[in-house]
């Protein structure tokens, strides 16, 4: 339910013009509420940015968040590749 | 990324007849960056349940679950953030060995000393994830944040899950 409350945080700030970026967990969630830019991560949950102390990885997933910023064909669902990060 | 699949039974019912579609984003919702981003100002949402030291828990009992707020300042050190999110279907570990996994301040005041963000905003947000009624979350409290990070000037917010 935490992708839920994320969404609905998400947008509520989009009300309010301010952009947003945010990264999913769980993709059937976040594919029926369609959030304005989403960036989905191949971690278990509870690891929204991978690793614990892994502050390379960490900077790799917000990185390609932050990309998505640029988008405005909301909604954008992406997919961070861990390849990407090796 | 996970999926229904690595949730225990339980919780995979659950969310298999759970009415998400009832709670979708109207389409085309989409506040456009307007600047830069590294003359942007940032602010972190986090639903991972975390609080300060001196503030009160989430309210465990409620059963469509807590929709209040903690206000985080950005000047508190990470780790001594105390997570009390009451879900039992994620690995509670990865944050309690470091919050930046679902709260990265650390991670962002090194964006803003290097010059990839503008500046980081005074106050972050965070929310207990485990809201299954979120008519009051809807209706009342995330506005809420949302006007008080409009208010503080925030161009951009990054939200994180667990």
């Amino acid at each position: 339910m935490c992708c839920q409350t994320v969404c609905l945080v998400q947008a509520a700030l989009e009300r309010e013009g301010i952009t947003t970026v945010s990264i999913s967990l769980l993709r059937e969630v976040v594919e029926q509420l369609k959030p304005p830019r989403a960036l989905f991560v191949p971690f278990p949950m509870g690891y929204p940015l991978g690793e614990p102390n892994n502050a390379d990885l960490q900077h790799e997933v917000i990185a390609a968040a932050l990309q998505l910023l640029e988008r405005h064909d909301a909604p954008v669902l992406e997919k961070f590749n861990l390849i990407q990060s090796e | 990324m996970a999926t229904y699949h690595d949730l225990s039974l339980h919780v995979r019912l659950f969310m298999k007849g759970y009415p998400f579609s009832r709670y979708a984003i109207e389409p085309g919702l989409c506040a456009k960056l307007t600047k830069p981003l590294n003359q942007s100002r940032i602010a972190l949402v986090t639903t991972a349940g975390l609080r300060t030291p001196d503030q009160s828990g989430f309210d465990h009992s409620n059963k469509k679950g807590d929709s209040t707020f903690r206000e985080i300042p950005t000047s508190i050190e990470a780790q001594t953030l105390i997570e009390s999110h009451r879900s039992y279907s994620f690995d509670h570990l990865g944050v309690a060995a470091d919050t930046n996994l679902a709260f990265p301040l650390d991670r962002f005041r090194e964006l803003e000393s290097r010059g990839v963000i503008g500046q980081l905003n005074h106050r972050h947000f965070s929310f207990m994830g485990s809201i299954v009624g979120p008519g009051k979350l809807i209706e009342e409290t995330a506005p809420q944040v949302a006007r008080m990070l409009r208010e503080d000037g925030v161009d951009v917010a990054f939200l994180t899950p667990v």
